[in-house]
């Protein structure tokens, strides 16, 4: 167990460093950033001067080891347009963010399991056919159109919750639900196949032989052992939705990570744009990580692998 | 001519006429098959003879006619059946002309990623060990990017269009096709085929592509279409975020960006595009679910 936890964090930590080393070639791409930090007006002496302040007269390497070793003390130097530690601003954006994705995964958690335990209860029946209806639809809607119509529905003609704004619990419900509403078709039928599975094993007949009742024998044997993989596909898709936060940020107007990326990115403001991407990308990392271990922890036949 | 055939060639004439009456049977019997067949055929003929069907021209604008409401307003009215946007462009002639954006884009993605993910996972899936292992390192970088922020960033880096967008999609989105390439030939590879043709000597190239591939084309046509889905969601996304397709193309995710400022008071703006999209998406969805259905015969495995 220890070595596979050694190896998987090995392998977690190397495709960090190569996610950072494309992060910094993006910066590389953008063209000649003194010129973009200087805009239209500079002169040709205001470009170099700016292209010693901020070492880009350097060569590539040191720049590259300069930039990753401030962003392993969480320094990702100074954005171009706000003018402002980059840290500052993903510190402030961060909570807006973080709230979007743990009520989103709330909403999609609360409404996979129970309707694919009774899919799979059901089979066949018009619950299971129904949760199919909503798991395939799911997968067709564009998140950003669903937010609109949930916008005009709930914000506009009813009036039950506002449509912009990240000042109180009420704003973030319709997002939290556009971005919930993506994650749900995957863990729904995973919790339906693994109720299936789980219900023919040789233990719930057993339980079921002993005499317990029906509620227990699914909610105390069959559940818990079925939402396991769930729990651990819950977290991958955490890692997605912040990744997914930049769409619903942006129809939503919260002021998170997102929307603070899509700012970033119209602006080519570069610094932004890549701590944004590694911090994001990182979030996922090490979220797969802990699901990985997860699986591995309650499933011995995996640590093998 | 017919009767100058000789056996075999008759024998094989048979089999393909069986399998394309076994074809046909079970696509009649399995609905969201056929359902996503008439859809999407239905969709790939409208974009394909867009210049005869589409009743005005995308680009016309009209401004004595701006914001006509679609026909089943009380105002709605014949020469414009969907209405007018706000430079009293025609709506439906924008949607037909759009599909051919929304098909192009998830068709060449599709191609571009699975070129990519499937000689990836063949040749991981095939060699296994160091191979195997570049791969699966490969594969886990490419996860734990985001893809939508990446693809804008890198869109507006390279500046949004049709080609960009392509490219761009083509070269993130092959990692589901490089999982099940790899573990289709994985089961493979000590089948007694692949092993006959090893021991025949016969060349690399000649086993991979003769062998392994036909043998896990089904699977690979699945995730064909969840790719294709996939991809005109994303060039929707990006074109609304405006790092995509640039106006005035009718791109459909752009035609929901333009309507977003109308949507309070007219909002079919944008659930007519929000609506097509949705649509095609879902058909391509389920055409996806009955190639799964009919390659695996024992019904449905979920």
């Amino acid at each position: 167990m220890r070595a596979f936890v050694f190896k998987r964090t090995l392998i977690a930590l190397s495709v960090a460093f190569t996610i950072s080393v494309l992060c910094f070639s993006l910066l590389q791409l953008s063209g000649d950033l003194a010129l973009s930090i200087g805009g239209p007006e500079a002169t040709a002496e205001q470009v170099e001067q700016i292209r010693v302040e901020y070492g880009l007269d350097r060569p590539v390497l040191e720049q590259f080891t300069t930039w990753l070793w401030g962003a392993v003390q969480l320094d990702f130097g100074r954005s171009y347009y706000y003018q402002s530690d980059v840290m500052d601003l993903v510190v402030e954006r961060l909570p807006v963010t973080m709230t979007l994705g743990i009520m989103s995964l709330a909403i999609a958690l609360g409404v996979s399991i129970p309707l694919g335990v009774v899919a799979a209860l059901k089979r066949g029946s018009w619950i299971d056919r129904m949760a199919m209806a909503i798991a395939v639809t799911g997968q067709a809607m564009p998140n950003f159109w669903f937010g609109l119509t949930l916008i005009i529905v709930f914000a506009v003609k009813l009036q039950w919750f506002p449509a912009a704004g990240s000042d109180s619990w009420q704003g973030f419900v319709l997002p939290a639900i556009a971005l919930g509403y993506y994650a749900t078709p995957a863990m729904m039928r995973l919790t339906r196949s693994g109720m299936l599975e789980v219900l023919e094993a040789d233990y719930i007949r057993t339980a079921r032989a002993k005499g317990l009742r029906t509620g227990t024998v699914i909610f105390k044997h069959a559940l818990r052992n079925a939402v396991i993989p769930v729990v651990a596909l819950a977290a991958v898709e955490l890692g997605f939705m912040l990744g997914g936060s930049v769409v619903i940020e942006t129809v939503f107007s919260l002021r998170g990570l997102g929307q603070l990326a899509w700012n970033a990115i119209s602006r080519n403001d570069y610094p932004v744009v890549q701590a944004i991407v590694l911090i994001i990308a990182l979030f996922y990392i090490v979220l797969t990580l802990l699901a990985d271990i997860l699986n591995a922890v309650l499933d011995p036949r995996l640590r093998a692998r | 001519m017919a009767h100058t055939l000789s056996p075999p060639v008759a024998a094989e004439q048979h089999l393909v006429g069986s399998w394309q009456s076994r074809f046909l049977r079970s696509t009649l019997n399995n609905r969201s098959l056929a359902i996503g067949l008439l859809i999407i055929t239905t969709l790939g003929v409208v974009a394909l003879l867009a210049p005869w069907l589409a009743p005005h021209a995308p680009y016309l604008q009209d401004t004595a006619n701006r914001m006509v409401p679609p026909i089943w307003h009380e105002t709605g009215s014949w020469t414009h059946p969907l209405g007018t946007d706000r430079l009293g462009r025609d709506y439906l002639s924008r949607l037909i002309y759009g599909s051919r954006i929304s098909l192009f884009i998830g068709l060449v993605v599709a191609l571009i990623s699975g070129l990519i993910g499937t000689t990836l996972g063949v040749l991981a899936g095939y060699f296994g060990g160091r191979v195997d292992a570049v791969v699966s390192y490969l594969l886990t970088t490419r996860l734990a990017m985001p893809v939508v922020l990446v693809a804008l960033a890198m869109a507006s880096l390279m500046g949004g269009s049709m080609l960009s967008v392509t490219l761009l999609l083509g070269l993130l989105l092959w990692d589901r096709f490089a999982v099940v390439a790899r573990s289709a030939t994985q089961q493979l590879r000590d089948a007694e085929y692949v092993q006959a043709a090893q021991a025949l000597g016969c060349p690399l190239p000649y086993i991979l592509l003769r062998e392994v591939l036909p043998n896990i084309a089904g699977a690979l046509i699945v995730v064909a279409t969840l790719e294709v889905a996939n991809a005109i969601l994303l060039e929707a996304t990006l074109s609304f975020l405006g790092m995509g397709v640039q106006p005035p193309s009718p791109s459909w995710g752009l035609m929901i960006a333009e309507g977003k400022a109308y949507m309070f008071f007219q909002p079919w703006v944008i659930t007519i595009p929000g609506s097509a999209l949705f649509i095609l998406v879902l058909a391509i969805n389920l055409l996806g679910d009955g190639l799964r259905d009919l390659s695996a015969p024992g019904g449905r495995n979920e």
